[in-house]
């Protein structure tokens, strides 16, 4: 029985791409693209779908898309719960810490002064990060009270209402390096060094990938926090300490381009695989409700 | 062929090109997407907003 499967994409970079192909080449999948500025919602109009896979570049776009479809009959990777999880660094952190999972310290303040106070908490230097961002965008790396003031001031001036949350995160000193692995339900794909001249390291800003090996302690940290995010298709970015791994943060609709130039396992073809199989995973289930 | 709205220069998009697809003016380097394949079409790339990202 061949398999309805939606990506919503209104941006075809080269990762959409690759899954495309590999999609249009596998003879048990029905491919629809779903361009979501095409869209205006009406449930029958997706319903055909067995599940859709979220490639969908604007978080906003895609956390409504998610939404409306929950609880429909449509599959999805990954479900609300965790793209709205993934997209707001604030509840990643809280997540993490609550089971325990190791992180930076982090604080979360509402209002300039109080996050002025939290930087003086943690100590210099600090990180200051939009909830929503990505791509190491608006992130600063604050040093000294001086900086911390002027930086908390013009983000307090800033329209989006993003901006009016500081999400502050210790500063791990990493050596201009990361680690991004790649999880589908409990199977880690692989890792990869993102290494950079600059404190940011994401792919975006330059950051270049280099082989990471799997190791035992890295596969069950990342496996741990798939769990934790309801068993998903993440990009897991960690950093190194003298705590031992830490995770940074978690991406719910991953971009791999640089990284699969160093990973050995097939990135597009695992997560096609995944989404595939959440779409027979729920179908079992539903025959089990309702015998024929 | 496509002609990129910002230089003109002229373009061949590749066989398996796909509904849009990003693809960079080999002359003046602009992000392009591809908006229409019959016939086709190439127009602006949608300049980077807050909210994108993974």
């Amino acid at each position: 029985m061949k398999v309805n499967l939606g990506i919503l994409a209104s941006r075809i970079r080269v990762e959409e791409k690759l899954l495309i192909k590999e999609a249009e080449e596998r003879r048990e999948i029905n491919l629809t693209l779903v361009d979501p500025r095409k869209l205006i919602w009406d449930r029958s109009q997706l319903s055909e779908l067995d599940v859709l896979l979220d490639r969908e570049i604007s978080q906003s776009r895609a956390y409504h898309v998610m939404e409306l479809l929950s609880g429909s009959s449509v599959n999805l990777v990954n479900d609300f719960r965790t793209v709205q999880l993934c997209g707001d660094k604030a509840f990643t952190s809280v997540k993490l810490k609550k089971y325990g999972i190791p992180i930076p310290d982090f604080r979360v303040a509402f209002d300039r002064n109080s996050a002025l106070r939290a930087v003086e908490e943690l100590g210099y230097p600090v990180v200051l990060k939009p909830v929503d961002g990505s791509w190491g965008r608006m992130v600063a790396k604050i040093t000294n009270r001086e900086a911390a003031e002027a930086t908390i001031e013009h983000k307090s001036n800033l329209d989006s209402r993003f901006h009016s949350i500081y999400y502050l995160q210790e500063y791990i000193e990493t050596n201009n390096k990361d680690i991004r692995a790649f999880v589908v339900g409990n199977d880690v794909i692989g890792a990869a060094y993102r290494e950079s001249d600059h404190w940011i390291t994401n792919a975006a800003r330059g950051g270049e990938s280099k082989p990471y090996p799997l190791t035992d302690r890295l596969e069950r940290i990342v496996t741990e926090t798939s769990g934790i995010f309801g068993g998903a298709a993440l990009a897991v970015d960690l950093l190194e300490s003298d705590r031992g791994l830490l995770i940074n943060e978690i991406n719910c609709s991953m971009e791999f381009k640089e990284s699969m130039k160093v990973i050995d396992g097939d990135i597009p073809e695992r997560l096609l695989d995944y989404t595939i199989q959440q779409a027979q995973v729920s179908e079992e289930v539903a025959r089990n409700q309702c015998p024929a | 062929m496509v002609n990129c709205p910002e230089c003109e220069t002229e373009i061949d998009l590749p066989e398996d090109t796909i509904q849009n697809e990003i693809l960079d003016c080999p002359t003046c380097g602009l992000e392009l997407e591809v908006v229409d394949l019959n016939p086709a079409e190439v127009d602006l790339a949608p300049e980077e907003e807050e909210d994108w990202g993974e």
